[in-house]
Order: structure tokens, then C-alpha cells, then sequence
């Protein structure tokens, strides 16, 4: 798969503070690509780095294949770039400034009004186009500055918590919209939301005090992360059926730990295999009703918690995966 | 210069949005009025409050269009020099403390075409400001004195503008080496009050940009210039070595976002 962004070695030092720590990353063309990490983890460094607006201390960093500090105009022109908190020019209107950006990238005349059109139509800010940005909430805001990033259809788009200032439904729209440019550009997007990724991101990087700490698909990072466990929820009150079955389940060969929360049981499996294929069988064998039964995976937020508390407290363990 | 036209339209329409244009010409259109209603009134105000006390006996020449023009050019030292010092105090730093020169920098605009525009952009509204108010006083004083030269008095026009370009530079490097606007109008006031200490000693004061204020004046009244040509050099060597500073130091300068 062709590679959009790329990072060999990057590093930026502000004084005595290590922002950025040997960086090497991969980020393949078309993905919805998320960079994930507590405050202060070194995410929009890293954006600051790719878009041009700091330079690293070592290492480099190409977009599209072009390296990012020596051929700067011709990266600028192939990208977009959403602050977290965008400001603006308070006096332009919300059309006026989709256009201004329309004509930076040299659009005009019919294509450039399609274009602008369009933007304020897939962030919805049609209606409120011809309002001056000064009288604009921080989510109408954070919508402009993804209409703006998205008028020169980019190849790709860098986002910078492009959903931390909107309320669930203006969250839900601009997700919406950064999922439906999957595959039309490649976007990497900086984020401590973690349901975010979860809900749009192919690939995440998890980050920690600058430092990379696991790069793959979201799916592979569940199931290397995942744990043998089941749980199971049964239908109250049904007294010392759940209790014979609770037992049953103990003594089977291939149940480890079992441990029951009110009304859901939660076995670890020591044989994962035996434990799918046996433990519907004893439900019904036992006659014990179930509400629920699934295997769990491990959320994101559980892998997020446990990646950044080891590298928290021992020297961090960098795991690159394909 | 990639987008340098498409930002130059921006900074003009922000100039005429935000009424910064609008300030600085009616600023200059008062300067422009007052000068020689001040040199023609004045006299003839502190007459009608009484010139004679205790014996003595204060006579006033009569008002000459001398007068009127070195009201302007004092007025142009004061006021004027202030307006040029304050006026570019927010044009690099502020977008770069708002996070909008972020915003266009990471498109197709150059760092360089970013910087002309702005200085284009001022500029043109020094010079509408200077325009409006030497034309002010070009009337009052053609109707309250004598008409004086147009040539010349086009010319001393375009030395008060110089001059107050070249004041209106120091504050635009403090603007683009920080990123706050007060600190950048310090250097400003910094850079004015250097100059007005090195004005002081007379063999220096033709090499700094208030040397270019007495060949404009002589200039207006159709009188021979000293040393023009030697602090417009001056002015200009000034002007060109602070601007490329400010060039030099932002093209590498990393640009921060809001988060």
C-alpha cells in the first residue's frame, strides 16, 4: 500500500523539553489515521511538523512523498491543516473566508463557487454562510475550519482535534464527514477522544511523552490486546440455577477465572477455543435464561489506558506494527 | 509569489472592514486641516485674550504661510510619527497570536509574498493617510495664506511619507520577531525614540528619517533642500536593511497553533 505520510527519526527539542522523540511512522494513502495521547503527548508537534510550521530538531518528514522542510510550497499545495482552536479573520464572513482559502490554492470563477458550495454544505453551514465569523459559536467555528480544509480537496487532510469543542450532534456531523472522505484523501487526525477513533479510524498511533508507542490497525490492536473472556448476562432472579450454572462453569477444564458482578458472570477462558464452542451449551443444558452473551474486546480506552500507564512508569516499549 | 494578489486583496479589504484605513485618514485629514487654521488663529486667539500685562507688551508677527507649513511638517513629527509607529504593531504579530498565520501558512503563500502583501497593505494606507492630509493643508493653506508650489509641496509630501515609512518599519520588525502586538509597537517606540536622540546631534540628524522633515518643509516653499538627496538615501538605506531583517527572521521563524 502506498504511503502518504512519513516519518523517519523525527524529533523536535524546545530547550530542555524533548517534544517529539525518535518519531517513525507510516500513515498508507486512504486511511482515516489517528494520533492518539494524553495532553501534552507531543500530537500536535507532530502536526506542526508534518504541515510545515516547525522544523524538526532531526529526522524528516515527507507528505506525498515530498519532504516536508525542503519542498514546503509543493506540500502546502497537496494538504489542509484544521487548528484546534480556529480564530480566523472575525470580520470576513463564513462563505467570504471558504473562498479566500478556495483562491489560495488559485480556484476561481464556477469551479471555486462548486467548491465552496459544497464545503459549506458538507459541514452544514450553508445556512449560516453570509454571517460575519465574529458571531460564530466555537463549533460553527470548527466547522468553517473544516469547509476551509476541504475546498481544495486535499490528498491530505490534518486535523488537530478537529471534534473537541462540539456538542454531540455537531460531533456526529463533522465525524460523518471526515469518515466520508476515507479513501478521497488520506487524513490524519489528532485526538484524545477515544470513542472518535474507535468510530472512524482505520489505524491509530498511540503517543506518550513524545514517544510512539504502538502504530497499527484498530482492529489488530483489539485483537492483540484482547483477552479471553466472556461475559454473560442472565436474566434476574433465577436463584439457584444461576448458582448450579455458576458452578458448572467453575469446574469446566476450560473456564479460569470465574467471577460474577450481580447479574453478569465473566469467565476467563484458559482455552479459548472449548470455552466458544461449550459454554452456549451448558446455558441450555442448565436451562438458564441469558439477556446477553458476547466475547469481550478490549476497547480502545482499555488499551490506550494500558499502553500509556506502562510507558508511564517504565522506560516505554515501542512496538511498530505493520 | 504564490497568493501574493489573493492576500493583498484580503489585507486591503480588512484595512477598509476593520476602519483601520478610515482612522488613519481622518487622523491625517485633522493634522492636514488644523496646521494652518492653528498658524493663521492662533496669533490672532492670543490677541483677543489680552497682550499687554503688568507693562509689558507682547507683539505677534503676522502669520505667513511659513508658519502653516511648519505647523503641518511639526504636526506630521508628532501625531504622524505616533500613527505610523502604532498602526503596523498588529499586522504579523496578531495573526500570528490568533493562529490565522498558521491558518494561511499552510497553504499556497509564501512567507514572503505574506510579508509584502502586509507591507504593500500599509504602505498604501500611509500614503492615503499623508495624501488626504497634504492635500488638507494644500487648501487651507492656498485659502488662508498663499498657494504654495504643487511640485514642491507634492514633493515634501512624498519626504513626510518616506520619513514616516521608515518609522512605521521598526514597529513592522517587532510585529514579525514577536508574537504579541504590544511588545512589537515597544520596538517601535524604541526605534523612534533612537532616532529622535541621534537627531540631536547636528552632523547625524540628516542620516536619520527627521532629517528628511527640513528639506520638506524647504521644499514646500519652494526653497533649496540641504542634504535631499543624502537622507532620502538615508531614509531609504534604513527602510531596506529593516525590512529585509524582518524578512530574513520570519522566513524561518516557526509559527504556532491554538490548542
Amino acid at each position: 500500500m502506498a504511503t502518504a505520510v512519513s516519518c523517519r527519526g523525527l524529533t523536535k527539542r524546545y530547550g530542555d523539553v524533548l517534544a517529539l522523540d525518535d518519531f517513525t511512522l507510516d500513515v498508507p494513502t486512504g486511511a482515516v489515521f489517528g494520533i492518539l495521547g494524553p495532553n501534552g503527548a507531543g500530537k500536535t508537534t507532530l502536526l506542526r511538523l508534518l504541515t510545515g510550521l516547525a522544523h524538526p530538531t532531526a529526522g524528516e518528514a515527507t507528505v506525498g512523498g515530498l519532504n516536508v522542510s525542503a519542498q514546503a510550497p509543493a506540500v502546502h499545495r497537496r494538504i489542509s491543516f484544521l487548528d484546534q482552536s480556529p480564530q480566523y479573520y472575525s470580520w470576513m464572513r463564513g462563505r467570504e473566508l471558504v473562498t479566500f482559502a478556495g483562491e489560495l490554492f488559485g480556484l476561481r470563477g464556477h469551479e471555486l463557487r462548486t467548491r465552496v458550495d459544497e464545503a459549506l454544505a458538507l459541514t452544514g453551514l450553508t445556512d449560516a454562510a453570509h454571517r460575519r465569523i465574529g458571531g460564530y459559536s466555537g463549533g460553527m467555528r470548527q466547522r468553517l475550519g473544516l469547509a476551509q480544509a476541504l475546498v481544495n480537496r486535499p490528498e491530505v487532510l490534518f486535523l488537530d482535534e478537529p471534534a473537541s469543542s462540539l456538542d454531540p450532534a455537531g460531533r456526529h456531523e463533522i465525524l460523518a464527514a471526515i469518515a466520508a472522505l476515507r479513501s478521497a484523501a488520506t487524513v490524519c487526525m489528532s485526538t484524545h477522544i477515544l470513542a472518535d477513533v474507535e468510530r472512524i479510524c482505520d489505524m491509530v498511533a498511540i503517543l506518550n511523552h513524545g514517544r510512539l508507542l504502538v502504530s497499527a490497525p484498530v482492529a489488530e490492536l483489539q485483537a492483540r490486546y484482547a483477552q479471553p473472556a466472556f461475559e454473560l448476562e442472565l436474566v434476574a432472579s433465577q436463584g439457584d440455577t444461576a448458582e448450579q450454572f455458576i458452578a458448572a462453569l467453575r469446574a469446566a477444564p476450560w473456564a479460569g477465572e470465574v467471577a460474577r458482578q450481580g447479574d453478569v458472570v465473566r469467565v476467563i477462558a484458559v482455552d479459548t477455543a472449548a470455552a466458544g464452542r461449550e459454554i452456549l451449551p451448558l446455558v441450555a443444558a442448565r436451562g438458564v435464561q441469558l439477556q446477553r452473551f458476547e466475547r469481550t474486546r478490549p476497547s480502545l480506552e482499555d488499551i490506550f489506558l494500558r499502553l500509556t500507564s506502562t510507558s508511564n512508569t517504565a522506560a516505554p516499549e515501542k512496538v511498530q506494527a505493520s | 509569489m504564490d497568493g501574493f494578489a489573493v492576500f493583498l486583496r484580503k489585507e486591503l479589504r480588512e484595512s477598509l472592514r476593520t476602519n483601520r484605513l478610515l482612522v488613519v485618514v481622518a487622523i491625517f485629514a485633522v493634522l492636514g486641516i488644523i496646521s494652518p487654521l492653528t498658524a493663521k488663529y492662533t496669533p490672532e486667539l492670543l490677541k483677543s485674550l489680552g497682550t499687554s500685562s503688568g507693562g509689558v507688551t507682547i507683539i505677534f508677527p503676522t502669520p505667513t504661510v511659513r508658519d502653516a507649513i511648519a505647523q503641518f511638517i511639526k504636526n506630521v513629527a508628532g501625531t504622524g510619527i505616533l500613527v505610523a509607529v502604532l498602526l503596523p504593531m498588529g499586522l504579523v504579530a496578531r495573526e500570528k497570536e490568533r493562529g490565522t498565520a498558521a491558518f494561511v501558512l499552510t497553504k499556497p503563500l509564501s512567507r514572503l509574498a505574506f510579508l509584502t502583501a502586509k507591507l504593500v497593505s500599509l504602505g498604501l494606507t500611509l500614503t492615503a493617510g499623508v495624501a488626504i492630509g497634504a492635500l488638507a493643508t494644500y487648501w487651507y493653506t492656498a485659502l488662508l495664506f498663499t498657494p504654495v508650489s504643487l511640485g514642491g509641496f507634492f514633493g515634501a509630501s512624498l519626504l513626510v511619507l518616506l520619513s514616516l515609512l521608515v518609522y512605521a518599519s521598526f514597529t513592522f520588525l517587532g510585529s514579525t520577531l514577536l508574537s504579541a502586538q504590544l511588545p512589537a509597537a515597544g520596538i517601535g517606540l524604541a526605534g523612534w525614540i533612537v532616532v529622535s536622540i541621534l537627531g540631536i546631534f547636528p552632523g547625524i540628524e540628516p542620516y536619520t528619517p527627521a532629517g528628511l522633515l527640513d528639506p520638506a518643509s524647504r521644499l514646500a516653499l519652494g526653497l533649496t533642500p540641504q542634504h535631499l538627496w543624502v537622507s532620502i538615501a538615508a531614509s531609504v538605506a534604513i527602510l531596506v536593511v529593516v525590512l529585509l531583517l524582518a524578512l530574513l527572521s520570519f522566513r524561518g521563524q516557526e509559527l504556532v497553533t491554538n490548542s
